[in-house]
């Protein structure tokens, strides 16, 4: 009788609540290192972000300081025009992503050489991508500038224009960014269900008609990735426009990140509180997309 | 005995770890260029020669990197002696109390004598915060056999300078070679243009933020180098391109002069120009009767206040400010030593340099050196803007008055 009585006192805290707690303790790797080096530097930027502070000597609590300079500062607003522009025309990849895909997704001798060629831009890395393209604007002996000088006999710098400058840097981060859009529609379309075309034929469906009704929404998913990535690309754009311009022609081609890099950590920089306020706006912009992001993936998930 | 033998090894080890930490500096620089780190690695041979019983522990970083690097290395992790530039660029680093004062150096070596001509910009609230060891001098480079061709003298003064700017135009030449992209370039025409017009003590006292941007004086700058801009004088699209990149223009004669420092001399003759195609001009006059003063970057040697070994990095910074090691490391850099008693490298420009900076009424340490870091950049972007908008000059001035005032406030 007492031994009976005992055993359910002796079943330890750990075995009673295994089932709850189990999921945790598998979490609690991950769970720390987000915590640690994503959730803690976001408290940390917005905390800096109050403060007047060179990085070196005593930081100075400035309230709402730095942001009421942002509010008159046009070196600011011209970056959230420019990301803005990014991020409008960034967004082109995905048609263009798509047109490519659907072009190269079909079966002849040496599809695969030429898939990867397509692809190749994408491995390659920005920098390098930011260089060739710089070449190839360059004046006097780039191939583009060469062109227009054969065509009109002016020469023009585009990088050097503050009116085409920030398009001719998205030019060339389009390049890389429609390979990689292209290689998500690939992989879609291997996923399309052929039963559904075939069924879509013999009703007579083809051309547009097809791709619009029968393709493309079994694509949504992949169209779903492409958007999410090419905005948050384009909002985050900082290496083709620090290799390109340095932010110039006279600071028309900074964007946000570009621009709190220069005010926090370049050679002119060290203002780590003003900087860390450029951050927290970003993060903010960002906040509006990933949070539409995610709800509609829980939502989907939630259907499906 | 097995008591005294421990007790013996423990002293040796206790005797080895503190001779280590006596023996050894840390030194970290950004020598990455080929020319600087030979001269650095023959400075340190030197030296550990000339002081045996101390090694230099030799952290070598990129050029650029480093001044990124600087102030997170000087906070975590000192070294005993650390490279770094003259003027307000170092400031700073006094001002929070990174480099440690080393006036007591400079009274005991003879310094203030033998320094001299750096002295004031190596000065922060009347104390010395380092060694400088090298500088170079600025002017317009220009190809004689080209001003020849076109019967064109070199200009003394500024109507000179505008009467050879049209007359090579004229001819179908540029005059001045210029690439702007990396906004510092910009800093010297504008320091020159600021120091022939207003003089050393104006040009001071702007990057010192004492004056307005919008001042007359500083708008009868610009209105004079307008005279050279709205011309076309400069290199068409130079936004676009690096200081490199506008140097085949100037090689291959499509443009005649090119305002900069002396490092520009081997770029010149690595693209293929001969000694006597290029010729050396100092900044003419522009305000007549006005005494000329100098951009003349220095390169300097300090102690941060976190180094374990003081006194062994003292003897490194004496050592550095010698006459002999500055003659022989100079002669590698191709630069002018800064301490006077050295021997000048046999070399055309430098003569022509050594000539003008030791005639020269002050020396101005660079734009973006003298006008703390913020103002520097806004400024030189704006300098950058008004060569390819001179039209829009009283809206870039209002503009840099706008930073001027919330910089140094």
């Amino acid at each position: 009788m007492s031994a009976t009585a005992a055993r359910p006192v002796r079943r330890s805290w750990f075995k009673r609540n295994q089932i709850a707690v189990a999921p945790w303790l598998f979490l609690a790797p991950g769970l720390f290192l987000f915590a640690l080096y994503v959730l803690w530097p976001i408290v940390q930027s917005i905390w800096i972000s109050f403060y007047d502070w060179d990085g070196l000597g005593q930081a100075k609590w400035i309230g709402l300081g730095n942001y009421a300079e942002l509010m008159s500062d046009d070196d600011f607003y011209t970056s959230l025009k420019n990301n803005l522009i990014w991020l409008v025309l960034y967004l082109l990849s995905v048609p263009a992503g798509l047109a490519i895909a659907l072009f190269l997704n079909q079966t002849v001798p040496g599809i695969r050489l030429y898939k990867s060629l397509f692809f190749f831009p994408f491995v390659i890395s920005q920098v390098v991508v930011g260089l060739m393209f710089t070449w190839f604007y360059a004046p006097n002996f780039g191939l583009l500038s060469g062109v227009i000088k054969a065509l009109t006999g002016s020469n023009v710098a585009v990088l050097a224009d503050e009116r085409y400058a920030t398009y001719a840097i998205i030019v060339a981060g389009l390049w890389p960014q429609i390979a990689y859009i292209m290689i998500l529609y690939l992989t879609g379309l291997n996923n399309i269900n052929p039963e559904q075309v075939e069924a879509a034929r013999m009703d007579h469906a083809k051309g547009w008609s097809l791709l619009w009704n029968i393709i493309i929404p079994q694509l949504r998913p992949a169209t779903f990735i492409a958007i999410v990535v090419t905005v948050i690309g384009a909002l985050r754009s900082f290496d083709l426009v620090s290799i390109m311009t340095h932010g110039g022609p006279y600071g028309s081609t900074r964007v946000l990140s570009y621009y709190m890099f220069e005010k926090a950590l370049s050679e002119y920089g060290f203002r780590m509180g003003y900087g860390a306020a450029i951050a927290v706006v970003l993060f903010l912009i960002m906040m509006v997309f990933i949070t539409y992001f995610i709800t509609r993936m829980i939502a989907q998930e939630r259907n499906g | 005995m097995l008591m005294k033998k421990l007790s013996m090894a423990a002293f040796a080890i206790a005797l080895s770890a503190s001779s280590a930490l006596a023996g050894e500096i840390v030194l970290n620089s950004d020598q990455s260029d080929p020319a600087p780190k030979k001269a650095m690695e023959g400075l340190i041979a030197d030296f550990e020669k000339a002081n045996p019983g101390i090694t230099v522990k030799w952290n070598n970083f990129d050029h650029e990197g480093y001044k990124s690097a600087i102030n997170n290395f000087l906070k975590a992790n000192p070294p005993d002696v650390a490279a770094w530039y003259a003027g307000n660029r170092m400031a700073p680093q006094v001002k929070a109390g990174l480099f440690e004062d080393v006036t007591d150096l400079w009274d005991k070596s003879g310094f203030n004598d033998t320094l001299k001509s750096a002295a004031p910009s190596m000065t922060i609230d009347g104390k010395k915060w380092g060694v400088p060891y090298t500088y170079y001098q600025w002017g317009i480079y220009y190809r004689a056999d080209i001003f020849k061709a076109n019967g064109i003298e070199p200009p003394k003064n500024w109507a000179d300078l505008v009467a050879a700017s049209a007359k090579l135009k004229a001819a179908g030449i540029t005059p001045f070679a210029i690439g702007t992209k990396a906004l510092w370039p910009t800093g010297g025409w504008f320091d020159y243009m600021d120091l022939r017009v207003n003089g050393y003590q104006f040009h001071m006292d702007l990057t010192a933020g004492k004056i307005p941007y919008t001042d007359p004086k500083v708008k009868a700058v610009f209105d004079k180098w307008a005279e050279l801009i709205k011309p076309g004088y400069f290199l068409e699209n130079h936004a676009a391109l690096d200081w490199q990149d506008a140097m085949p223009q100037f090689v291959q004669g499509k443009a005649a002069m090119y305002l900069m420092g002396n490092f520009a001399v081997a770029t010149m003759k690595d693209g293929g120009l001969k000694e006597d195609q290029i010729g050396f001009l100092q900044f003419p006059e522009i305000t007549a009767g006005l005494p000329m003063a100098e951009d003349a970057p220095t390169d300097t040697f300090h102690i941060p206040s976190g180094a374990k070994n003081k006194d062994d990095a003292k003897k490194f910074l004496a050592f550095i400010a010698s006459p002999e090691a500055q003659t022989k490391m100079n002669a590698i850099l191709g630069q002018l030593p800064v301490n006077n008693k050295a021997t000048k490298p046999d070399d055309k420009f430098l003569s022509a340099g050594f000539t003008v900076l030791s005639n020269a009424a002050g020396l101005a340490q660079f734009y973006d050196r003298d006008a703390p870091a913020e103002m520097a950049k806004a400024g030189m972007e704006g300098f950058q803007k008004f060569m390819v908008h001179p039209e829009q000059e009283d809206a870039i001035l209002a503009e840099l008055e706008k930073t001027r005032a919330r910089v140094y406030k």
